[in-house]
């Protein structure tokens, strides 16, 4: 039943919530996942967790990864953990970074986020980490 | 349940993933489309075409936010191209579109064209079929952005609207041949830059020297999308070409036209898969191959006979 899961099938959304303009990380992130063969949506800055889940469900991506810098991480990815449940797509993986202290990021893995990458992670690191977590997550639905 | 049949209860959730489906699993893309066919065909098909940068994204949010205004559901199919050598794709059309997708009545989708040529992707007509039955009352399919000879989205479209900007103006014999042609609509975006109204009046003499459909000749619209202004104009001149397509079964004539394109695509489609297999298996190549460097045979024999023997 399982399909092979190549990278160019691979569905990402990057997003920026919240009121920060720093997007440059989101922005290098989203190039790194694209040049490793990745379909990339980027829906820029101010995204409300909301807007992010909407856009994940009509997008169907396998992925959503945010960036968050403003020290909201603790609100902003336990939302959008909560909506994906509301709208039964919790097989999608929540991952993310920016300045995340390893106790929250402990705290939030407890509630299902994935991976949360700090400054100076090397974009090969993400990417293999989205491609591990992305093969055995697939759901194969009946039609 | 079932997928489809959270589909058909209107679960917005299983409508993307139908879509998915229908681009990723051949398998099991013929029996998604066998349930789906029948129940298309009613929504109002609206093509946004024109060169990169041309406004198309920012063009089809503002009309979205006018078919709202008239109570209107609408799908929108964004395509963008794939890279041909990473196979990566960055689908940024969401960014042009903030206005729009976030209300409950719209879907919008973005999807990578997967490096197939013509405009869109293999999966942009299936993708319709799914919006169309979902219920969708328009259904805009925005094409990369596109030069000459990319003009599948007139096979899909109801209406094509044709984005042009006054920095076009160089490339406008090129265009004559090729993007002018599938235009009912022509808009001139970016109309508060310099050279606009030249270059709309120099599209209207061509428009005026062109031989088009009885009855409709396309008209030549200023917008600014950015600035939302000429969207009702455009709004009113889709009206009068739906209005237009309703007089004397000119829309049945059309979507005859579009199936015979369709089934030719289909059918290109099954030879190539064919062709695909029995190239992979190597046999009738190695075969044919050693005859044709010996000089036993020409290349255009030899493919005739692999052609026999993929029809079998």
């Amino acid at each position: 039943m399982e399909q092979a899961i190549m990278a160019e099938n691979i569905r990402v959304l990057v997003a920026k919530p919240g009121l920060d303009g720093h997007d440059r990380g989101a922005k290098v992130v989203a190039a790194a996942l694209r040049d490793a063969g990745m379909e990339v949506i980027y829906t820029g800055l101010r995204q409300t967790p909301e807007m992010i889940v909407e856009a994940a469900v009509q997008e169907d991506v396998d992925v959503v990864a945010l960036s968050v810098l403003s020290g909201a991480h603790m609100t902003i990815f336990p939302r959008v953990m909560e909506l994906l449940r509301e709208r039964g797509v919790q097989h999608m993986l929540l991952t993310g970074g920016g300045i995340i202290p390893t106790s929250d990021a402990e705290e939030l893995a407890e509630i299902g986020v994935g991976k949360l990458f700090g400054p100076g992670t090397s974009t090969r690191d993400i990417i293999a980490y989205i491609k591990e977590e992305v093969g055995h997550r697939r759901v194969a639905d009946e039609i | 349940m079932k997928l489809l049949d959270r589909f058909f209860a209107g679960d917005r959730a299983a409508l993307s993933r139908v879509i998915t489906l229908l681009e990723n699993d051949r398998a099991r893309r013929s029996d998604i489309l066998d349930r789906l066919y029948p129940r298309s065909g009613k929504a109002r098909r609206i093509g946004i075409t024109g060169p990169p940068g041309s406004g198309k994204s920012t063009l089809a949010d503002r009309l979205t936010a006018r078919l709202l205004q008239h109570g209107r559901t609408v799908g929108i199919i964004a395509v963008d191209p794939t890279s041909p050598f990473t196979g990566g794709a960055l689908l940024g059309d969401r960014l042009r579109m903030q206005g729009s997708w976030d209300d409950p009545r719209v879907f919008m989708r973005s999807l990578a064209d997967r490096n197939h040529t013509g405009g869109l992707s293999e999966a942009t007509p299936h993708a319709m079929t799914a919006l169309d039955a979902f219920g969708t009352d328009v259904i805009i399919v925005e094409t990369v952005g596109v030069g000459q000879s990319t003009l599948d989205v007139s096979d899909v479209s109801d209406t094509t609207v044709v984005l042009l900007t006054p920095e076009s103006g160089d490339s406008i014999q090129a265009m004559k041949a090729g993007l002018m042609e599938i235009a009912d609509v022509l808009v001139v975006n970016k109309s508060d830059r310099e050279g606009a109204d030249r270059f709309a009046s120099e599209l209207k003499m061509i428009v005026d020297m062109g031989r088009w459909e009885e009855g409709w000749k396309p008209s030549v619209l200023s917008a600014s999308a950015r600035d939302d202004t000429g969207i009702d104009d455009l709004y009113e001149r889709l009206g009068a070409h739906g209005d237009y397509l309703a007089g004397e079964g000119r829309l049945q004539a059309r979507r005859l036209r579009q199936g015979r394109s369709a089934i030719e695509k289909a059918l290109a489609e099954l030879w190539q898969g064919r062709l695909t297999a029995l190239r992979e298996s190597g046999d009738a190549m190695d075969r044919l191959s050693e005859r044709v460097a010996r000089r036993e045979l020409t290349p255009l024999a030899a493919a005739r006979e692999m052609m026999e023997e993929a029809a079998d």
